[in-house]
């Protein structure tokens, strides 16, 4: 998945801000800003405003989109946020469920100290401040899936407050061109996670597994700093990354564990805010960009035909492409919020205010975490390019892709072939085949240690590039057999042998004596490479 | 006047126990309407249920405000009652869970090891839509 591939369809929205002349009207999308773009030779892309812009068809004025993110992330920890049972994803129905979580009465909740860690770690990750003293509270609202009535969270003062998040969007066609945009954080917040609800139409009900009720989840507020789906999936896209690389999440869309709720809104620039929708339960990340882009466009859509936005949350569907507005959904909520009686404040210290005899085990110093953070994506990706001289749109690829870093750096341990050589025939050749089969990585017939042997060969001028090319696709066909075994079964090999090579090219020559000069002169230079 | 009573008589209540709204009288403070009443219904699904359900809630809102007769000028304000108490933080081994047949024993209704709730959220039945009913 190369989300950071994605260009054309947003594209168009920010050029026309810099080339805004009434004078072409291909209606929205990549039309416009590549067209005017073209139009006005313009390469560079140094000044981005922040804000895309939408030209409509009527050709009135511009609208400008807002887009702002929950993101809910589920903690990988082994037991739950506040009580001991497993986290796990697939287990028989309410087996992973306590008193706690079935909220029976009698039961109070306790603290999991590994969650406090993820969520400091990744607020450290994130460049927040982290908040010494945080306070639990409840969220009330009434739902089968929510056995307590209420939901612990951080409302008034959450764990880690006014970070940014750096991603990368393309700005042109070339992969070269890649603007870095940043989003600030709002918030990071620990909460429950509800339980799972299947709805059983036929049946008129609903059935309730508590497995996933009270597992941990760190909520992560971006400001509503982006402006189109590609902005907003590539944010998804590093923050998953980042919380990856600490460990904190698997943050999988697919199994849950990494869950996104939009707030859009629509507005002409300069004038105010627009009212914003919340398109929620957006669990892929190609669904997100699609759903966030469709909400736009049905927006403008509405207030260009005199109508009015209505704050409503709503669904995508995927299978249509749109979304619709949700059941359930009975005007504003209101959800009492109170403090969590049952917890004390949350106290987080740092080396110089660390209780002396404090026991260990019941602290959480902030410096330590600090020292010991993984490192981060952006620090590697610096560091592919510093050591490889990779370009950076290639570290970006490496990353994005699961597992591909991983064999890329096995393949450079057993091969003598330069990295640059390396970095094309991975990024290239390799990813070209996974992408043609949709394969994932670790689905690759072709193992590091055979790419690796394979440019050996190559490197020692054993085979020319077509042959190796000839090789790889042997490679993929066929399992179990090395390169160079192929390359003597196909008699790849390159002749070394000078004189032989001369007595081939004269034997060919003197076959076509119609071939002048010019045509001897390239068979000699031909043997001489 | 009197129509206007007959008028309050035929406001009806959520639930099967029927009561009797008190208008707001805007000229006694501290009366709480019957909007919000109607609201705080729906919102904790408690059921009001009498005037005189709402009146000892207006006796005990009179009752807390009280407070504001304290001077709390540059005062802290008190988050918790536990504020002095140190959050104990458990470590993270799995010690619980693996008791679905005793939980689901609570159960009204099972399928499957599974725990039956009704589709979606029932929505209450607006105030304006029960049939009129007199006062208890």
């Amino acid at each position: 998945m190369a989300a950071l591939v994605v260009r054309l369809s947003c594209l168009g929205k920010r050029w026309v801000l810099a080339c805004i002349d009434g004078g072409s009207r291909h209606g929205r999308g990549a039309a416009i800003g590549l067209t005017s773009r073209r139009k006005r030779g313009q390469s560079s892309v140094a000044q981005q405003p922040l804000i895309a812009v939408q030209k409509s068809r009527k050709g009135e004025r511009e609208w400008a989109a807002v887009v702002g993110l929950e993101i809910h992330a589920q903690i990988s920890s082994n037991s739950k946020l506040f009580s001991g049972s497993q986290v796990h994803f697939a287990a028989p129905p309410n087996s992973l469920v306590s008193f706690f979580d079935a909220s029976l009465p009698g039961t109070l909740p306790v603290l999991n100290r590994r969650c406090v860690e993820a969520a400091v770690m990744t607020g450290l990750a994130l460049n927040c401040r982290i908040n010494k003293k945080s306070l639990f509270d409840r969220k009330h609202y009434f739902y089968a899936d929510l056995p307590a009535g209420y939901q612990i969270t951080q409302q008034r003062l959450p764990i880690a407050v006014n970070g940014c998040l750096a991603y990368s969007v393309s700005v042109g066609k070339k992969p070269s061109q890649v603007s870095t945009r940043t989003v600030r954080i709002k918030q990071i917040q620990l909460e429950q996670d509800s339980g799972k609800s299947l709805h059983d139409e036929p049946r008129s009900q609903t059935l309730i597994d508590l497995n996933r009720a009270g597992v941990g989840l760190l909520e992560v507020v971006l400001e509503p700093d982006m402006s189109c789906g590609e902005e907003a999936a590539s944010a998804v896209r590093e923050l998953q990354l980042i919380l990856q690389a600490l460990g904190t999440s698997q943050a999988n869309m697919a199994e849950g564990q990494l869950r996104v709720d939009a707030n859009i809104s629509v507005h002409h620039p300069g004038e105010p805010l627009g009212v914003r929708t919340e398109v929620k339960n957006l669990n892929s990340a190609r669904f997100l960009a699609k759903a966030i882009d469709f909400e736009i466009k049905r927006q403008i859509h509405e207030l260009e035909n005199g109508r009015k936005i209505l704050n409503e949350t709503r669904s995508f569907d995927d299978k249509l492409g749109c979304t619709m507005p949700m059941r359930d959904k009975e005007g504003k909520q209101d959800y009492r919020f109170m403090p969590e009686p049952n917890l004390p404040p949350l106290l987080l210290y740092d080396t110089a205010s660390l209780p002396p005899g404090a026991d260990p085990q019941q602290v959480i110093n902030i410096d330590w975490i600090r020292e010991r953070l993984p490192e981060l994506p952006g620090k590697t990706r610096e560091k592919l390019i510093q050591q490889y001289g990779m370009l950076p749109e290639h570290s970006f690829t490496l990353l994005n892709e699961v597992g591909l870093l991983e064999f890329f750096q096995n393949v450079i341990k057993e091969t003598r072939a330069e990295p640059k050589k390396v970095t094309s025939w991975v990024l290239n050749i390799f990813l070209g085949f996974l992408k043609q089969q949709n394969l994932a990585v670790n689905e690759s017939p072709v193992t590091p240690s055979a790419l690796a042997e394979l440019l050996n060969l190559l490197d020692r001028k054993a085979i020319s590039s077509s042959a190796a090319r000839q090789v790889f696709e042997e490679l993929w066909r066929s399992k179990g057999k090395t390169p160079s075994q192929i390359v003597s079964e196909k008699k790849l090999e390159l002749m070394q042998d000078q004189e032989a090579l001369e007595r081939v090219c004269h034997t060919v020559m003197e076959g076509h004596p119609q071939v002048g000069v010019e045509g001897r002169r390239k068979a000699m230079h031909f043997s001489a490479c | 006047m009197w129509a206007r009573a007959v008028k309050l008589g035929l406001r009806s209540w959520v639930g099967w126990r029927r009561g009797f709204t008190s208008k707001a009288d805007p000229q006694r403070s501290g009366r709480v309407t019957a909007e919000v009443i109607e609201h705080l219904e729906r919102l904790a699904l408690v059921d009001f249920g009498s005037q005189e359900a709402v009146a000892r809630l207006e006796k005990a809102i009179a009752f807390a405000d009280r407070l504001r007769a304290v001077d709390t000028d540059g005062v802290e304000p008190m988050e918790s009652v536990l504020e002095d108490r140190c959050l104990y933080l458990r470590s993270d081994n799995v010690v619980e869970g693996n008791c679905a047949e005793e939980l689901l024993q609570n159960a009204h209704r099972v399928v499957e090891e599974y725990f039956v709730a009704p589709p979606g959220n029932i929505s209450l039945p607006k105030q304006d839509e029960q049939e009129p009913f007199s006062h208890i």
